[in-house]
């Protein structure tokens, strides 16, 4: 640290002069009152001292740093930054000339210019390998700090970046993912309603990040509308929008059989159209994780994941819990359970005896929405499996899908789809990871929304709220707007006195 | 024959191919050859013979016994060297027919309260070491030590300083100017760097890196990361001499960065974010060498190494500049410009070759030793220097090292 040794020493050098001066001062002259004349004279040089040393401490406190080593690197760089064994003696030396001359304030912040001295080093140490000495280019010594002027992100670069990043992990799940991924097929029952807009748009966002082909199968209830179907094509997925011709009830027990109908009409298009991939049942209001299409990839002909139940009500109702629920608090599950060799043994269902009295009946009822005892969104199957031609492969535990619900019995859940329900493969580590969840918020049957949620044209007032003043309202806690309007409607039994204390500035 | 007409230039074809390690688009690593050609997975055993002599026990297991954190800190390649040696197959116990000659002397375990090693003493130890064997056996005076091969592990290797600027000022022990040093400072043209050593990786627990693997299909999503000081507050409080301020400039330039996640926390998940990251920084610090460099390869992370001149280790058998980055001290304020114009391609390329196992298995020193590893990288590296010039052999009465060089200090007996 010879840098600061030299400043160190230099100082005191300084301030030892000064007082030297001084004293010499005192000691040169003989008698008491050549002593002032004496000391008038003689501190020039320590008075001098004293004054750059106060003006220096001065400067370092305004700047908030010892600004002394600044001017040296400055003034002296090319004596400073090299190291040599020899000139350890001379830096002392040429410190102490330095203090005689006066200095440059600078005004730009220390760091900055200071590609300087590092040049100049490097020209020494040229110098000094021309000479023979085979010293390094890479010189030892305080380097300066190199800042560019603008040190912040430059847009460009930034995607740039974004971009290798996406191709890196574009490449990493190639080699690490999922070896050859299948397409999956997406089904999803649907109809227009205020909270469509709300639901869809967060699936068709999920299914855009989704890095595998998606065929999306819409069944809409109602027939096409136009509301859907803008939402679609503007979705950038890759859709089927099927029209089913009924209309979606307003009772839920009715909605889910309902909605069960179309998923199988979904069912019905895929056998049609001879699609392959991985059926999935994605319904307008869950919730999924990108993880949960990474799982079911895995899936070999049909598979299981957990559900995580998220059954609410409109209101603050608070259940109290029994004491035996305290202890094993009911998991809003529904899914797979394993035994401790990890195969399937039974399924998790969710527990509705608490909600039995206060569920909701009808869409928008402000109570708690109950799931069917099991939803098809936690069921996902390999397309091969509703083929008509027997797939070689295809297991004989699956109902041909034609049978299915002939008789006009109700579907309830895709367990009736196989016959045996015991080769349904559970993923999501057995169940015990959640990846998606199952929600369901509506608006009440008769709520109304603006068309494609586009105001246009512009609202009107058409009906009036409550505490509308331009109606005949005889309230005086009215507010200035009351007051202005009493020029327009300006009730006979008003005094006239009284307006004019209300409103002095108004022209009459 | 017209098909054994086409079958042969198909088949040079092939070996040039394999040769040139040009990358199986196939796999996700690709083969390593430096320019000592493909030589990382070279099997030492046969190749050479090294003879390890029998110090007493003050020269290495009682240091040890005094300081068991010796085993732990980034020093410790010289001790598991000497453990390897004693049970490896290239181990001779009939000293006439040993190629290299092994001195088992730790000279970086003197350690502070804080953990590091104070090099006061090693000039001593090392001398000490070194009469002793010149004494008991006629093999250092007969080359005055040029078969024999030594670990300095320290900061600027056998120089014996922690100081850059003392550290020249000593310059190598005068005593170790013919051997072979094993060391991991490595910067060229530098008093401390002398030709024919073998640079080496510093040690890193193998056992507590691969404790703290992640599955490799996370998503790489930072892009340059970074852990460790920009100032050295205790000593360099305003910056410059530090890591020749290239740090500071670092921190100045992209602190506001958000591509750029540097920080000085010391994180618990500080391996885990390596491995979700493309670009690790490795810049210098008051040595150009660091275990971040280790670090990266093990974990995939693409090393920018950001120090001039640096020799890095193997570098005869690693191609480093096909695996890292590496950026001029006075570039440090482009370093975003930089690492973001360099072609996806060669991103993936750097990234497949620091897939293959034997690259990582090079870094590393792991316990039991196991084929490819830096032991094994080192052994390599001596039996690249042989066969011994015949020049080595001093005639008799033919002496060149001058025993009383150096600071008076280093001459009191230890």
């Amino acid at each position: 640290m010879f840098h600061s040794h030299g400043t160190r020493r230099s100082n005191a050098a300084a301030r030892s002069s000064a007082s030297g001066g001084l004293e010499g001062g005192g000691v040169g002259s003989p008698a008491a009152s050549s002593a002032s004349e004496g000391s008038s004279f003689r501190p020039s040089a320590s008075t001098f001292w004293l004054l750059l040393h106060g003006l220096c401490c001065l400067i370092s406190l305004f700047l908030g740093f010892r600004f002394s080593r600044l001017i040296f690197v400055l003034l002296f760089s090319n004596t400073i930054y090299t190291y040599t064994t020899t000139t350890t003696t001379t830096i002392t030396s040429t410190r102490t000339e330095t203090l005689t001359v006066s200095f440059p304030l600078t005004h730009t912040p220390p760091i900055e210019t200071a590609v300087k001295p590092n040049n100049s080093a490097l020209e020494l140490s040229d110098k000094m390998s021309n000479q023979g000495s085979s010293h390094s280019q890479v010189v030892v010594g305080r380097h300066g700090i190199r800042i560019r002027p603008w040190p912040h992100p430059d847009p460009t670069e930034v995607m740039r970046a974004h971009r290798i990043i996406e191709r890196v992990q574009q490449e990493q799940r190639k080699w690490y993912g999922v070896k050859s991924p299948r397409p999956l097929i997406v089904i999803t029952p649907t109809y227009a309603r205020t909270f469509q807009a709300l639901h869809l748009t967060g699936l068709i966002h999920c299914l855009r990040n989704v890095p595998y082909p998606v065929t999306w199968i819409v069944v809409e209830a109602g027939g096409v509308t136009n509301e859907t179907a803008s939402l679609l094509a503007r979705s950038r997925v890759q859709f089927l929008h099927i029209p089913f011709h009924e209309k979606m009830p307003v009772e839920w027990a009715e909605r889910h059989l309902t909605e069960n109908r179309m998923r199988l009409l979904g069912l019905r298009v895929i056998r049609e159209r001879n699609m392959d991939g991985i059926v999935l049942f994605a319904d307008d209001s869950n919730v999924h994780s990108l993880d949960l299409f990474d799982e079911i990839q895995k899936v070999q002909w049909m598979g299981s994941v957990s559900v995580g139940i998220l059954a609410h009500s409109g209101g603050p109702d608070r259940t109290l819990l029994t004491e035996d629920e305290k202890l094993n608090p009911p998991i809003p599950v529904q899914g797979p359970a394993c035994n401790s060799s990890g195969h399937l043994i039974g399924w998790h269902t969710f527990n509705s005896i608490p909600y039995s009295e206060k569920s909701a009946t009808f869409v928008g009822e402000s109570a708690t929405v109950l799931p069917g005892k099991m939803e098809w969104s936690g069921f996902v199957f390999n397309a091969r499996m509703i083929w008509k031609e027997a797939e070689d492969g295809r297991p004989e535990w699956v109902k041909d899908l034609d049978k299915i619900g002939e008789n006009g019995e109700e579907i309830e859940s895709p367990l009736a789809l196989v016959n045996d329900a015991s080769f349904v493969e559970p993923l999501g580590d057995c169940g015990k990871k959640v990846m998606l969840w199952w929600m369901r918020v509506e608006a009440r049957a008769d709520s109304k929304f603006p068309p494609g949620w586009i105001i246009d044209p512009p609202l009107e007032i058409v009906v009036p709220a409550k505490r509308t003043p331009w109606q005949e309202s005889d309230d005086l806690a009215g507010s200035k707007l009351e007051q202005d309007d009493r020029r327009f409607t300006r009730p006979k039994s008003r005094s006239s006195s009284k307006r004019k204390n209300t409103l002095p500035g108004q022209d009459n | 024959m017209g098909v054994k007409s086409w079958i042969l230039p198909l088949l040079l074809l092939q070996i040039l191919f394999g040769k040139f390690g040009i990358a199986e688009l196939e796999q996700h690593t690709e083969r390593i050859s430096g320019s000592a050609g493909d030589v990382l997975e070279d099997d030492p055993v046969g190749r050479l013979k090294v003879f390890v002599y029998e110090l007493p026990l003050k020269y290495n297991k009682k240091i040890v016994g005094r300081d068991p954190r010796c085993l732990n800190h980034m020093f410790a390649a010289e001790i598991f060297m000497h453990r390897f040696l004693l049970t490896s197959a290239v181990r001779t116990l009939n000293p006439e027919e040993a190629d290299w000659f092994y001195t088992p002397v730790y000279t970086t375990c003197d350690l502070t309260p804080n953990g590091l090693p104070l090099p006061f003493k090693s000039p001593r130890v090392m001398r000490s070491a070194i009469q002793f064997i010149s004494t008991n056996w006629p093999y250092w005076n007969r080359t005055e030590g040029a078969d024999h091969f030594f670990l300095v592990p320290h900061d600027f290797g056998a120089c014996f300083h922690y100081q850059e600027e003392k550290a020249i000022q000593r310059g190598i022990l005068p005593l170790l100017k013919k051997a072979t040093l094993v060391q991991t400072f490595g910067q060229e043209n530098h008093v401390c760097l002398k030709e024919g050593s073998i640079i080496i990786p510093p040690y890193a627990p193998p056992q507590k890196m691969q404790a703290h693997m992640i599955t490799p299909d996370t998503p790489r999503s930072i892009f340059v990361y970074f852990r460790g000081l920009f100032y050295d507050v205790g000593n360099d409080p305003e910056g410059g001499y530090y890591a020749r301020g290239a740090r500071a400039s670092l921190w100045e330039n992209f602190k506001n960065n958000p591509l750029f996640d540097i920080s000085t926390e010391h994180p618990t998940t500080y391996y885990e974010d390596m491995q979700r990251a493309v670009f690790c920084l490795c810049p210098l610090g008051w040595a150009p060498w660091s275990p971040r460099l280790v670090e990266g390869v093990v974990f995939g992370c693409i090393p920018v190494i950001i120090a001039d001149d640096i020799v890095l280790p193997f570098a005869d058998a690693i191609p480093w500049e096909e695996i890292g980055v590496f950026v001029a001290e006075k570039d440090v304020p482009n370093l975003d410009t930089i690492l973001t114009n360099i072609p996806i391609d060669v991103i993936l390329r750097k990234q497949r070759l620091l897939a293959n196992p034997s690259m990582k298995q090079a870094m590393l020193f792991p316990q039991p030793a196991q084929p490819g590893d830096a032991f094994h990288q080192i052994l390599n590296g001596l039996a690249r220097k042989l066969p011994h010039d015949k020049s080595i052999y001093l005639k008799p009465g033919e002496r060149t090292l001058n025993w009383t060089a150096g600071p008076k200090g280093d001459l009191k007996p230890w």
